[in-house]
């Protein structure tokens, strides 16, 4: 039995926002730790949307992005992504090296590298948190970096959900750091059979 | 004189008659598949996420899949005055757009893409005359009915025509 997202009640709903609250609050606290500043976050939103839509939550196909991507396995299998703006990006990178041209966005190695970083410890600290809420062993790959249009970045998720359904969820995330608005979306798409392990876990379904 | 644009989504196909210029945004590792009657003008595209419908769970919507997709624009092109022996093809899209160790499934979606089109393509004797696939990055396209030009857009290879 799979669970259909079409089916989804208030509570599991409510359940899947609190999870994306908990794991991005963490990734949260682990960037202010990085860069030394108070970051904010906005309350996650949880979202059922056709592949049509997918594309324009970051504000159309075409707007270039930095994606994270890593696969998940364990008792939870799927995919996970950090999505960041590319002005965001540059900010970031600006704050953690020291440097302040807000305007070139072409990222050198080391820049890269520390995007990389960034990901791989935001997308770490938001799963440890899913792990610890749950119990459920959850072992992320090393995060791969692309950066490209939204629409190309997003579509591999996508597809990888496309075999299952023709709608995604996805459990949004924004954050801020003062003046210097850095904002970037989590995307957690377990597979299909892992909503189920999932909602178990947390005694949302007997 | 005014042409109409109709945008087609992920997962998603659409025909018409002259003039138009049907574009699909951020293609990744989907494939777009681009039809074109030079004779009646008229021009289909579908935007491709899966190889086949045959291996998937859900295969309700068939503009998702190669097989069922080609299957469907050409019929629907014929409806609007195309000659299926008169169709020709190109092709964009396919990338892997993150490069991982393994060669898992997920990694080489976009090369499986591509070679269902082409499969698929052959079967109903449709010509594919050029293509612009793989490599590593998104593509925005284009394709116009006066001539079946396809316009391809990168962020960073430039724009080209197939």
């Amino acid at each position: 039995m799979s669970i259909s997202f079409d089916e989804l009640n208030n509570i599991q709903m409510d359940v899947l926002r609190e999870i994306g609250n908990i794991g991005a609050g963490n990734a949260v606290t682990s960037l202010a730790k990085m860069i030394d500043k108070k970051v904010d976050m906005a309350v996650p939103e949880v979202k059922i949307m056709g592949f049509d839509k997918v594309s324009q939550i970051l504000g159309g196909e075409e707007i270039l992005v930095v994606g994270i991507l890593l696969n998940v396995t364990g008792d939870l299998t799927g995919n996970m992504m950090f999505i960041l703006d590319i002005n965001a990006a540059r900010k970031l990178v600006n704050i953690l090296l020291g440097s302040n041209d807000e305007t070139n966005l072409d990222f050198n190695e080391l820049e890269l590298s520390a995007l990389k970083e960034i990901g791989n410890i935001l997308t770490a600290s938001y799963l440890s948190a899913l792990a610890g809420l749950t119990n459920l062993k959850i072992l992320p790959s090393v995060p791969e970096l692309a950066i490209d249009m939204a629409g190309a970045i997003l579509s591999v998720p996508a597809i990888e959900f496309g075999k299952v359904g023709d709608s995604v969820l996805y459990i949004e995330t924004e954050f801020s750091e003062g003046i210097t608005k850095v904002f970037g979306d989590f995307l957690l798409i377990p597979d299909v059979e892992s909503y189920e392990v999932l909602l178990r876990a947390l005694g949302v379904i007997e | 004189m005014d042409i109409e644009i109709i945008k087609v989504g992920m997962a998603d196909l659409n025909s018409s008659r002259h003039p138009c210029m049907l574009t699909t945004l951020g293609l990744g590792s989907c494939v777009g598949v681009a039809l074109y009657d030079s004779t009646s003008k008229v021009a289909g595209l579908a935007h491709v996420m899966l190889p086949s419908s045959e291996q998937a769970k859900n295969n309700s919507n068939i503009a998702k899949f190669a097989d069922t997709a080609i299957v469907k624009l050409v019929d629907d092109m014929i409806k609007l005055g195309a000659r299926k022996d008169r169709i020709v093809a190109k092709l964009a899209g396919g990338a892997q757009m993150f490069v991982f160790n393994q060669s898992s499934d997920l990694m080489r979606i976009g090369y499986r893409n591509v070679v269902a089109s082409k499969e698929k393509l052959k079967l109903l004797n449709i010509p594919v005359i050029s293509e612009d696939t793989g490599g590593n990055y998104g593509r925005t396209i284009e394709l116009y009915s006066d001539d079946g030009r396809l316009m391809i857009k990168t962020i960073g290879f430039g724009i080209k025509q197939i």
